[in-house]
């Protein structure tokens, strides 16, 4: 396929015998954003470890730009300096301020010069509404605030692209909105993301494919307005049922 | 209380501090280099390394210094091994502060959320910067009261010193007894040296586990 920038061939991995993905494939092009939904663990969380190497996988290939970068040891930090990750909990770094948090990976992992990532950081932080947070430090930001500097952080490494796990799962409500705002304008200028959320709504809005996961596989695949409006499988079926209780 | 006999010997206390304060500065240094050695091999679960560690630990803090330092005095000599007072006394210092030293960081560093070594991965960091700049600051943070009051629990322990020759405050108070039977100035100079040795350190500590608080290092938890 052209272009295809992230490409997973028939990933298995098990923790203690229990095998948590089972023959998983998928790519993801250039631009794209794929949305992974599922019941809680299908192992969408463990999908999007092991594409950036953060749990090792049993059998299957990864390929980042047709190269493969499963089954590598020696230099996955360079791999994961292409592939940005924003997790459920944030995990700043609690001792350095918000700017010194953006600045580390540019500066220490891609040498890059201060003034220059400066420039950048400030930029990204305007337009995440977090300018005069600059010099705050992680503690006395609310988790809104604090998940929009973990994306901001994600970017300034210029990954090729994004994966975020469940960011808006532990947020109160009305911080959920300016969180999702951030990602819908980053799918707007073309960030290729691979995106595990719980709002079905959000996926909605901003998947070009949902990929419906359930036992540690794919068990239906589709455009977002015909897996939502009318899913194919009985598994989809209930499993969106269950969210007919919010408000959609 | 015979002023004269204070005035007369104080100046004795002095040198003999300065000893004290050498000893604890040289082993204390040395405990920590030991206890961050210890605290890496087992954190990093380096094979055998790791249970030496493990067996030293043990040894060092289940056994009072005043035993491992007669061993070291009066032992080693057996085989051939001579170390003066001075030696022994950094040696002894050493041995005991380093696994008090390896569990205060121990301590610190498994206070680090497992999740902080990955979002430094996340952004590409090598093991070795990670560790630099995410972990072991934070981990440091979290250590540093319990390191605090190991570094005074260490020079209070210069005390049995004494008890190999080597003149540091307890050997001179117990000295001074000895020969002029003065036992309440004697005894009193010897309080309020360790006070003067001891206070103003403590204070610092003090001052510096509150910065650290108010930086929120060390209560990451509270987020």
């Amino acid at each position: 396929m052209a272009d295809q920038l992230l490409e997973v061939r028939n990933l298995n991995k098990s923790f203690d015998g229990a095998q948590i993905l089972k023959g998983v494939s998928l790519s993801i092009a250039r631009g794209e954003v794929v949305v992974v939904i599922g019941p809680s663990g299908c192992g969408k969380s463990t999908l999007l470890r092991c594409i950036n190497g953060l749990e090792s996988i049993d059998s299957g290939e990864i390929l980042l730009q047709g190269q493969v970068i499963s089954g590598q040891t020696k230099n996955l930090h360079r791999i994961r300096q292409r592939i940005g990750m924003v997790f459920q909990s944030y995990d700043l770094f609690p001792h350095m301020n918000v700017m010194d948090n953006l600045l580390l990976g540019p500066m220490k992992a891609l040498k890059r010069p201060r003034a220059e990532v400066v420039r950048e950081a400030e930029a990204a932080l305007e337009r995440v509404g977090l300018l005069e947070k600059r010099d705050a430090l992680p503690r006395q930001l609310s988790g809104g605030q604090k998940q929009r500097v973990a994306i901001v952080r994600a970017l300034l490494m210029q990954p090729e692209m994004l994966l975020l796990d469940e960011i808006t799962a532990a947020l109160d409500p009305e911080m959920v909105r300016e969180v999702l705002g951030v990602v819908l304008d980053l799918a707007r200028d073309g960030m290729t993301m691979l995106i595990v959320t719980h709002e079905m709504r959000f996926a909605e809005a901003v998947a070009d494919r949902i990929l419906f996961l359930e036992g540690g596989s794919i068990v239906e695949e589709g455009a977002p307005k015909d897996f939502f409006r009318a899913p194919k499988t009985e598994r989809a079926r209930q499993f969106l049922h269950t969210f007919d209780y919010e408000a959609r | 209380m015979d002023w004269n006999f204070v005035q007369k010997f104080a100046p004795m206390y002095v040198t003999a501090a300065g000893l004290t304060l050498r000893i604890a500065a040289i082993g204390i240094l040395l405990s920590m280099a030991v206890g961050m050695l210890c605290c890496i091999v087992q954190s990093f679960r380096v094979p055998v390394l790791r249970r030496i560690a493990a067996v030293y630990i043990q040894l060092a803090r289940n056994t009072p210094l005043l035993v491992q330092l007669f061993f070291l005095y009066f032992g080693l000599p057996k085989i051939g091994i001579k170390l003066d007072a001075e030696h022994c006394a950094v040696i002894g210092l050493t041995f005991l502060g380093g696994a008090y030293m390896a569990e205060a960081l121990r301590s610190g560093l498994e206070a680090v959320e497992p999740s902080q070594r990955e979002a430094g991965m996340c952004i590409g960091l090598t093991g070795l910067q990670n560790l630099r700049y995410v972990i072991l600051p934070q981990a440091l943070a979290t250590a540093i009261p319990a390191v605090c009051a190991n570094v005074i629990f260490l020079i209070k322990e210069t005390s049995v010193f004494s008890a190999v020759a080597l003149a540091d405050l307890m050997y001179v108070a117990k000295d001074l007894i000895g020969m002029y039977y003065k036992t309440d100035e004697a005894l009193m100079m010897l309080v309020a040296a360790y006070l003067v040795l001891l206070l103003p350190i403590s204070l610092a500590f003090t001052w510096i586990e509150r910065r650290l608080r108010h930086a929120g290092f060390g209560d990451q938890r509270s987020v």
